[in-house]
């Protein structure tokens, strides 16, 4: 008898599996933080975006890129926000307890791209990266609004140069 | 044309046996996939961090269901990623929950030292106190890095069994 479910479980289980790869992720409380980027009209129109988790299955990203993690002060809520720095960068902090991090090796800094009124690494510090859990690719809600996301640091942003990458120059303040 | 006709018919048979058998493993490894995700697994322990309740090489099976059901105790051992490196992972026993208030000295200090562990983390400790890098080197651990939880051990043989609490007088008694 349990053969003839068989069939079924396994095919939904792969559905269920192949879907888990891209989300489709919409949280209204969290948009806020990323104007304009993300949802430059508010809370009237949520932008909805697609999430890539196989591209971070190896906890690889790059800085600029925009990505989906479990919240570091609430296991069960997931954030979105940006990456600025990696581990042995060093960031200039707005608002947190010291003025420069060196990020230690295994974490990350983010930040939402709406200065001022973001939860993210300047209240809570460095991410570890095993809270990773996607990489946003596309907006994909409402119609008008969708567009690729591209790995770009936000103009303004405080991750100081290291000493070996000159790639970094032009995008300071 | 007959022996043409036989021949594709064999052709047609063995591509059918195999795709029966690609599917059916296809569907065993997504049902074996969902038992490792949200059941359980087998893990073999290495290092001498959790002496002498694991040696080295121990096999203990860590059920997933109460890290996705977040009903995580103090003196559980849990197997968690590692916050400095997500690809390897670490065993240890849960000493503090979010809100508690552990010790960071250590017991030949004479000053004591505490600190709260704060929301959303969890403070890690190996019961072999002497060799064990955990939360007083690299300070708590959020929780959504816990992968599961250690129920009982099944290697070797003559030390399988569930096991007890911490040697140590570190997890706090509640009061």
């Amino acid at each position: 008898m349990l053969q003839g479910h068989l069939p079924a479980c396994g095919c939904l289980t792969a559905a269920i599996l192949a879907l888990g790869s891209y989300q489709p992720f919409f949280n209204a409380s969290s948009q806020e933080l990323m104007r304009p980027s993300l949802n430059p009209e508010g809370r009237q129109a949520s932008d909805i975006v697609l999430l890539n988790r196989w591209s971070v299955r190896n906890y690889q990203v790059q800085r600029g890129d925009v990505v989906s993690l479990i919240s570091p002060k609430d296991p069960q809520q997931k954030i979105i926000k940006r990456v600025i720095a990696l581990e042995g960068d060093i960031v200039k902090t707005r608002g947190y307890k010291n003025r420069h991090v060196k990020i230690p090796g295994g974490h990350f800094w983010i930040e939402g791209d709406h200065y001022g009124h973001s939860f993210d690494s300047n209240n809570f510090g460095p991410v570890s990266l095993g809270l990773l859990h996607a990489r946003a690719t596309h907006i994909i809600w409402p119609p008008q609004r969708w567009q690729k996301i591209y790995p770009t640091l936000p103009k303004g942003h405080r991750l100081l140069p290291s000493a070996n990458d000159s790639s970094m120059d032009e995008d300071n303040e | 044309l007959h022996f043409l006709f036989s021949g594709a018919k064999m052709i047609k048979n063995i591509i059918s046996k195999s795709l029966g058998f690609i599917g059916y493993t296809i569907q065993y490894g997504c049902i074996a996939h969902c038992a490792f995700e949200y059941i359980g697994e087998l893990v073999v322990c290495s290092g001498p961090s959790m002496e002498p309740t694991i040696q080295n090489h121990d096999v203990v099976f860590s059920e997933r269901l109460s890290c996705h059901l977040y009903c995580i105790e103090k003196g559980d051992i849990v197997i968690a990623k590692n916050p400095s490196d997500p690809k390897m992972n670490i065993c240890k026993r849960v000493i503090g929950l979010e809100g508690d208030k552990v010790c960071t000295s250590s017991s030949s200090d004479i000053f004591k030292t505490h600190t709260y562990v704060p929301k959303g983390h969890i403070w890690l400790e190996g019961d072999n106190i002497k060799n064990s890098t955990d939360s007083r080197s690299y300070g708590p651990v959020p929780y959504a890095l816990i992968r599961g939880r250690v129920c009982f051990k099944v290697w070797p043989f003559h030390n399988a069994g569930t096991f007890g609490k911490s040697p140590n007088e570190r997890v706090p008694r509640n009061v």
